[in-house]
């Protein structure tokens, strides 16, 4: 890695990023727009009519590009490949579903006013204090970016400084999540277990299962993916970013000129911590459970490849690999479902052997072949 | 020539006839006895409840051994007659219930399977109380007088539980006659528990602890407990000093021994919970430790070993024994040929890149778990465990070793040490090492290093295929049988430290160990919680594992 040289493709990309962030936003806020009218204001028979299904299911798929994100903010800028970002997704989802379930109240199957339906199926006597503020939005809220971030800050902490890199930190990450989703597996930690949270009715008051409820948390996802993504071009276009993809292509040669390498990786690690935070946040309530599932190592993976398939280090790469991956896992789950992980699994081969740029390096090669 | 060619022949005939009659001699006895049995059986149901005992000791005179199963079988109730016999000859059938009133039989005298019959058409063999009484009695004694030391020995354990005057009885009896020491002792327990129980003389009682010394049995630290206990106004129930102050330090030093053993047993699943982990891993430190590459499809050509173990058990469905020694090399050959095509189709292509090479495997790992799960059902598979592999080694009353951990232990330290041949004293290991030192060297001097990579990462399939048969042996064969272990090789060859051997050998020991003895005061999910995050923590003090490789590169 250090014997490398930066490559002069690298700084063009730069360049390409400023000019295709008004693009990326106008095509989003336009078609989210779109979308949302057509829910609200066309009649269910008319062609242009979006179902809310179709609503719910966009607003997922926003939420796996805003995760997309994140991962490609370190593995595409910083070279930290995490096969573990989906504990933190899955952790700030579990704090939108802990202030969900309080929500419930005494609508639950069991009626107790206080203990969520699997505290009282399991013989809890009391509310655990863990759980006991996560009836007030904004302490949920505060969760939802703090629990990510400060496990973030811990393990990039001592990863970083030991300088764990590559490999190792890449299956230390996998071992992370992996931890973590045994833990929730286990019934005496008081997340619902096996099953999880979920039969969630509403959010500040609005029913979940409302159109409009649905229309604004499919805003909100979109309005957190662009403002995402502006902050983190932003970032990558000050100094720090500088020294970010510094990191990326020699460490060494910045150590020896006086850099905290470490320091710098470790804020990124917690900046992408919060964004998958917050994208699991805005997942749970749109989805409508969380279980420990969320955790399991073959979940993360699959967010590189996302990003992967997509291309690193652009930023919309990884919105554009997300939106296509998963649209393809829902259309062949429905149809072929012994087929999907064949497709999955040849596309991991495909992309790492024949597009390393992923397809936004595809078109860009090709763009740039007719240039020339 | 002729002459004595005609001699020989002559003699190979006539000692041939000889044998034959001498067989049919036995076979007419043996006829004889058979007949009588039947005949007996057939009186069973026929004659008055009065007389059937009578018939039952007849029964257990001429039959001896054969009979036994029988008498177990009226004595549970399970002994029936067709009723379509009613008029013809009646044999009786032991029957298991099937639900539904629907019962499998088996002939009560031959044991041989006779098909299924419903309720309806079956009928019980009358037994009462006295009946069942002398037919445990009679039990005792058929096996109390067995030619095998094993029915001895376990009729012996049976009747520990509830002696009384009847069974103590047989009970001296069969001791004078036995030779085998374990059983004696046994029969000394027995005989000194019934003498606690029911004797009056306090001197007597005394004497009868000194057998029970050594004892670990559970039914003596019962009889032990009883000694010692108290009632419900705190007073103790024995009344003889003396006894009860023996009796409590008896049990004092009998905790002990129990504490000892549970140790020796904690250190047992741990050695072999390592010994599982090491399998795993070996494999792995050779293509992840010594070549450098991520394979994410490890687990995956574990569990094509342990499909490949399923389908020699198809193949040799009458050599179940054998086909385990047969699905050995044929897993190695299997993953091995596996690991040599992805190394030649995607691995090659991504030298130098570990984090895209480790994407691309995982790829390839879904796509045997679909391939697997598309040939042979998502449903998992069980592989039949040869009778030489099941079974455990008693060591004494609360120590036992299963056989199948047992030879596993031992099978991975066979491969661990074979594979360390290979690498030491073999040319291609000589190759491998000059290659994962310093491969533009080994190429100058003439290694072909394209083919010394696929050689060696089929060896560490091979090998990973080869534990796959060993985990065949543990748990259900299912699609994601690799999954499951994956992390905990990976965890185990950073831990040792990459590139090492023998640090694979101490790090997949010590993890199992370590886990092993948590599980008792944390559980098994909280105990392999904890050991992850422990190597967790433990590779940010030291990055390079546990024992790391020395060398002058500064940055890898």
């Amino acid at each position: 890695m250090s014997s490398t040289s930066i490559p002069a493709g690298q700084i063009s990309t730069l360049h390409a990023i400023r000019n295709k962030a008004p693009l990326f936003l106008a095509i989003l806020f336009g078609a989210t727009l779109y979308a949302s009218v057509c829910n609200l204001y066309v009649p269910q028979g008319s062609v242009f009519y979006v179902s809310t299904y179709t609503i719910t299911l966009l607003g997922k798929y926003l939420c796996y590009a805003l995760l997309a994100l994140s991962v490609d903010v370190i593995w595409g800028y910083c070279g930290i490949l995490s096969l573990g970002h989906g504990a933190f997704f899955a952790l700030g989802g579990y704090g939108m579903g802990m202030y969900l379930m309080r929500q419930i109240g005494d609508r639950g199957v069991y009626g107790n006013p206080e203990l969520p339906d699997f505290m009282v199926f399991l013989n809890w006597p009391e509310l655990p204090w863990y759980w006991a503020a996560f009836d007030q939005f904004w302490f949920s809220a505060l969760m939802i970016l703090f629990v990510p971030g400060s496990l973030a800050f811990v393990f990039g902490w001592l990863a970083f400084r030991s300088r764990v890199t590559g490999v190792y930190l890449a299956i230390m990450t996998q071992a992370l999540t992996y931890a973590l989703m045994l833990a929730f597996f286990r019934n005496e930690m008081g997340f619902g277990g096996n099953n999880g949270l979920t039969d969630f009715k509403d959010i500040l008051g609005y029913n979940l299962q409302a159109d409009n409820t649905r229309v604004v948390l499919f805003l909100l996802t979109a309005l957190a993916l662009a403002l995402a993504y502006v902050a983190s071009e932003l970032i990558m276009n000050s100094k720090f970013g500088r020294v970010i993809i510094g990191i990326r292509d020699a460490e060494d040669r910045l150590r020896f000129l006086g850099y905290r390498t470490d320091l710098y990786k470790v804020a990124l690690f917690v900046y992408s911590a919060l964004l998958a935070g917050i994208a699991g946040a805005l997942y749970v309530p749109q989805v409508g459970i969380i279980n420990p599932g969320e955790f399991s190592p073959l979940n993360s993976i699959e967010i590189v490849i996302w990003v992967a398939i997509g291309g690193r280090g652009t930023l919309y790469g990884a919105v554009i690999g997300a939106l296509i991956v998963n649209y393809a896992k829902t259309k062949f789950t429905a149809i072929l479902p012994e087929v999907w992980l064949f497709a999955l699994g040849a596309l991991f081969v495909a992309v790492t052997i024949f597009l390393p740029n992923g397809l936004v390096g595809l078109f860009k090669r090709r763009s740039q072949g007719k240039l020339s | 020539m002729k002459y004595f060619l005609h001699l020989t022949l002559f003699f190979i005939l006539s000692l041939a006839i000889q044998t034959v009659q001498a067989e049919d001699s036995i076979n007419a006895d043996d006829q004889d006895q058979m007949t009588q049995i039947i005949h007996l059986a057939d009186q069973l149901s026929r004659v008055r409840l009065k007389k059937i005992q009578p018939i039952l000791s007849q029964l257990e005179i001429t039959g001896a051994d054969i009979v036994q199963p029988m008498f177990e079988a009226m004595r549970a109730g399970n002994l029936y007659y067709l009723k379509a016999d009613k008029n013809s000859q009646r044999r009786p059938v032991i029957v298991e219930s099937l639900g539904d009133s629907n019962y499998q039989l088996k002939d009560a005298i031959t044991l041989d399977k006779k098909g299924q019959a419903t309720k309806k058409q079956l009928k019980k063999i009358r037994s009462n109380n006295k009946i069942r009484g002398f037919l445990r009695d009679a039990i005792a004694r058929l096996t109390l007088s067995s030619e095998n030391p094993e029915v001895r020995e376990a009729a012996v354990k049976n009747m520990l539980a509830s002696i009384d005057e009847k069974t103590i009885d047989l009970l001296l009896k069969a001791r004078l006659q036995e030779q085998d020491d374990d059983i004696l002792e046994l029969m000394d327990v027995a005989i000194a528990l019934h003498t606690l129980r029911t004797s009056e003389d306090a001197g007597q009682r005394l004497a009868a602890l000194e057998p029970l010394e050594q004892s670990l049995l559970p039914v003596v630290r019962n009889s032990l407990n009883q000694l010692v206990a108290v009632d419900a106004a705190g007073k103790y129930i024995e009344a003889d000093d003396t006894l009860r102050v023996r009796a409590s330090e008896m049990l004092k030093d009998i905790q002990q021994q129990l504490d000892f053993y549970g140790f020796i047993e904690t250190l047992f699943f741990g050695l072999s919970l390592g010994s599982v982990l090491l399998l795993v891993a070996t494999g792995l430190s050779i293509t992840f430790g010594v070549m450098g590459v991520i394979n994410m499809a490890h687990g995956e050509l574990i569990m094509l070993g342990a499909y490949t173990t399923y389908v020699v058990q198809l193949m040799m469905p009458n050599y179940i024994e054998y086909s385990i020694l047969v699905a050995i090399p044929a897993a190695f050959v299997v993953s091995g040929l596996v690991g040599i095509a992805i190394e030649r189709g995607v691995i090659r292509f991504l030298q130098g890149r570990p984090l895209e090479t480790l994407l691309a495997t995982f790829g390839i790992s879904l796509v045997l778990q679909q391939a697997v799960r598309s040939m042979f059902s998502p449903l998992n598979r069980q592989v039949a465990s040869p009778e030489w592999m099941s079974g455990s080694l008693e060591i004494n009353a609360v120590l036992s070793i299963t056989y199948n951990r047992l030879y596993i232990l031992i099978f991975a330290l066979l491969v661990f040490f074979a594979l360390q041949l290979i690498m030491k004293k073999t040319p291609l290991g000589l190759y491998v090492r000059a290659v994962s030192q310093n491969r533009d060297m080994a190429k100058a001097i003439g290694i072909r290093s394209g083919w010394v990579d696929a050689m060696t990462f089929g060896l560490g399939s091979g090998i990973a295929g080869v534990a796959g048969v060993a985990l065949s042996q543990l748990t259900n064969v299912g699609p994601n049988l690799g999954q499951a272990y994956i992390i905990d090789s990976f965890m185990v060859v950073v831990f040792g430290g990459v590139g090492n051997l023998w640090g694979t050998l101490v790090g997949g020991m010590s993890l199992g160990l370590v886990n092993k003895f948590l599980e008792p005061a944390l559980g098994a999910v909280l105990a392999n919680i904890l050991v992850l995050v422990f190597i967790i923590l433990f590779i940010q003090k030291r990055p390079r594992g546990l024992f790391p490789q020395k060398g002058r590169v500064a940055d890898s």
